[in-house]
């Protein structure tokens, strides 16, 4: 085995065993370690839905007014809405939608903020005031106000409210950064890879940002909670996903004409998006507590 | 402290400057032709282009911005494109009735948040802090337009205890003259002394409230206990408690006391917060107020009352931040 391999291979069991002991502190704190076992069912269900669901054809168009508004039985688990399409298979595969779209919000989110909070750390001066006051700008909006007012003028669709949901959250991720490089930045190691010649954008990328990536990490993780959260609102407002898709903020919103005949109706969805925030809130904070030094047990 | 105060002020005011920018490359980006649906479906392309006339949207864009600036500080935000009114004059309209929801609710959740996190903080980690972070952990994920659902399922439908929506039921607009001095019904029926109509606006209250301040609820309590928490671990509490005062003595007098500068922000957080929350509340019940307005022109795309009800919010929850850090300045501990 030559020397490097063998590097390599003390790196990676280090690695393990830092993720061994987070894995053992989550299982210390149960409700954390029981919302991140749903959030992975959650998963599963978002990547076998096309599969798993009782009746493939409701989830977009099928119309069958024989069975339309039926309260929940063993044939409909959660009842059928006015067009008689079964309401569990439209929830069920509703998990797909909003989990990847919050997926590709926080994703895009972190490609824009993160680069420009690192540029803005990193160079300081002219270049740090100009992002950082318009990061200032972003951020005197509301988050759901401004992804509202976005998501408005491009039209109404569940792509440009992911789009508005972009605008409206990569301002977070950069103050974050910055605030992590600029006292980063003043650490010998950066010193020393400045002073053998380093180009900047590598001092910036390989040096830097692995160093301050956790509180990072885990505000992504609460954010994919709270982006679920606004993406469902902005489709209840009738600013996000259009019929027929199975979006649960959608499915409340048309559940409200047949609220006095069908109490499932909106329940249900609703319910799917209560689980799948609370999950993702609580896995953010058990995170942060585990890669808190502070409240560490040990 | 003033030159704090005077600097803050500065930037709240740049920061409006920078909301207004937002607001208008939002407005100019804008794929469809707003002067085409100033005049309707039918219109000819002359009709169109007398009205872009009109608008001012022939001229280059920094005079339009000019334009739209002169026009927002005489107070003009547009004419909405449904009704053809002022958005200002709907918003004069409208905000007395969701400032009132914006205000119960808030104090609902100080009532409910504060003592919630407070209990929390005493016995950490004892079951009552569990439930208690549980329970505010789910009050901020919970979604606010479905607990309206919700709760009006439970308490109009199935109990009939409370009505599903509007602000007055139809038997008191009907034989009463409700009292219109300041706008605030609240405010209005208190002062005359009229208290059928108080009763019959608190019932119609007490639902929108809960729902807009659920996230309030959440946040206030966490921020309590964590704000507690920091505080109960300093060293002249531990000084506090050495000389043996009761411990009652020490959290109410001693801790509560320091830990209201986040709280403060966490009020004037929440209260921007619930003023968004309305947003998905008054539409469900059918509550007069802005959130209202704003949720029917997102309806039909009606871009100025949409921007004027953005600019609106902004321009509140700027005040909010600003008001939040002048009450923290005028703590004495805290260096400027």
């Amino acid at each position: 085995m030559s020397k490097k391999s063998n590097y390599y291979n003390i790196l990676i069991k280090q690695k393990l065993e830092i993720l061994k002991e987070y894995l053992y502190l989550l299982e210390q704190n149960k409700l954390t370690f029981a919302a991140l076992i749903i959030i992975l069912f959650l998963i599963l269900i978002a990547i076998i839905a096309p599969i798993i669901v009782p009746f493939p054809s409701h989830i977009y168009g099928a119309v069958n007014p024989q069975d339309k508004l039926l309260s929940p039985s063993w044939t409909y688990l959660f009842g059928t809405d006015e067009m008689g399409r079964d309401l569990f298979s439209r929830v069920l595969y509703g998990t797909r939608i909003s989990l990847l779209g919050s997926l590709i919000a926080v994703a895009m989110g972190l490609l824009i903020g993160v680069p420009l909070g690192l540029m803005a750390g990193f160079y300081g001066g002219f270049i740090d005031e100009f992002i950082m006051r318009i990061v200032d700008m972003f951020l005197s909006f509301p988050p759901l106000l401004l992804a509202m007012a976005i998501a408005a003028f491009l039209g109404p669709s569940l792509k440009n409210a992911i789009i508005a949901l972009i605008i409206s959250w990569w301002p977070w991720y950069t103050r974050l950064i910055r605030g992590q490089v600029v006292s980063i930045k003043e650490r010998e190691f950066v010193r020393a890879a400045h002073a053998i010649g380093t180009p900047s954008w590598q001092i910036m990328f390989k040096h830097i940002l692995p160093n301050c990536i956790s509180p990072v990490i885990v505000q992504a993780s609460m954010d994919l909670g709270g982006i679920i959260l606004t993406l469902a609102a902005l489709s209840f407002l009738g600013l996000g996903a259009q019929a027929p898709i199975p979006e649960w903020g959608l499915i409340v919103n048309t559940s409200r004409t047949y609220f006095i005949k069908a109490w499932w109706y909106g329940i249900f969805p609703g319910m799917a998006i209560f689980i799948a925030v609370l999950c993702f809130n609580l896995l953010g904070d058990g995170l942060r507590e585990v890669l808190d030094p502070k409240t560490k047990k040990y | 402290m003033l030159s704090f105060i005077t600097r803050r002020l500065l930037l709240g005011i740049l920061t409006i400057f920078g909301v207004i920018l937002i607001t208008f490359i939002l407005v100019r980006v804008v794929p469809s032709d707003p002067a085409a649906q100033w005049v309707g479906g039918r219109a000819t392309p002359q009709q169109v282009a007398v009205a872009r006339e009109e608008l001012g949207l022939d001229k280059p864009i920094y005079v339009q911005f000019e334009h739209y600036i002169k026009d927002l500080l005489k107070g003009n935000l547009g004419y909405s494109l449904m009704t053809h009114q002022p958005v200002v004059e709907e918003l004069k309209k409208r905000f007395p009735a969701t400032l009132e929801l914006v205000f119960i609710s808030c104090i609902i959740a100080l009532l409910i948040g504060i003592p919630l996190g407070l209990i929390s903080a005493k016995d950490k980690n004892s079951w009552i802090d569990h439930f208690s972070r549980f329970f505010s952990i789910g009050a901020i994920s919970i979604p606010t337009f479905w607990l309206a659902l919700v709760l009006q399922l439970i308490f109009f439908m199935f109990l009939g205890l409370l009505p599903s929506g509007g602000q007055l039921s139809m038997k008191i607009k009907l034989f009463q003259t409700v009292p219109n001095i300041t706008g605030f019904i609240l405010v209005d029926s208190l002062i005359t002394g009229n208290f059928a109509i108080l009763k019959d606006f608190l019932k119609h209250l007490i639902l929108p409230a809960i729902c807009v301040g659920a996230y309030t609820i959440g946040l206030v309590a966490r921020m309590t206990r964590s704000a507690l928490l920091e505080i109960l671990s300093e060293d002249y509490i531990k000084a506090a408690r050495s000389y043996g005062l009761p411990e009652r003595l020490i959290l109410y007098s001693y801790a509560l006391k320091n830990s209201l500068g986040p709280t403060i922000t966490a009020v004037t957080l929440a209260m921007g917060y619930a003023l968004m929350n309305t947003f998905l509340v008054e539409s469900v019940f059918s509550w007069p107020g802005i959130g209202k307005y704003i949720a029917d022109a997102v309806v039909c795309l009606d871009y100025p009352a949409i921007m004027g009800v953005t600019i609106f919010a902004a321009c509140a929850y700027i005040l909010l931040n600003l008001i939040a850090d002048i009450i923290i300045s005028l703590d004495p501990r805290v260096k400027l």
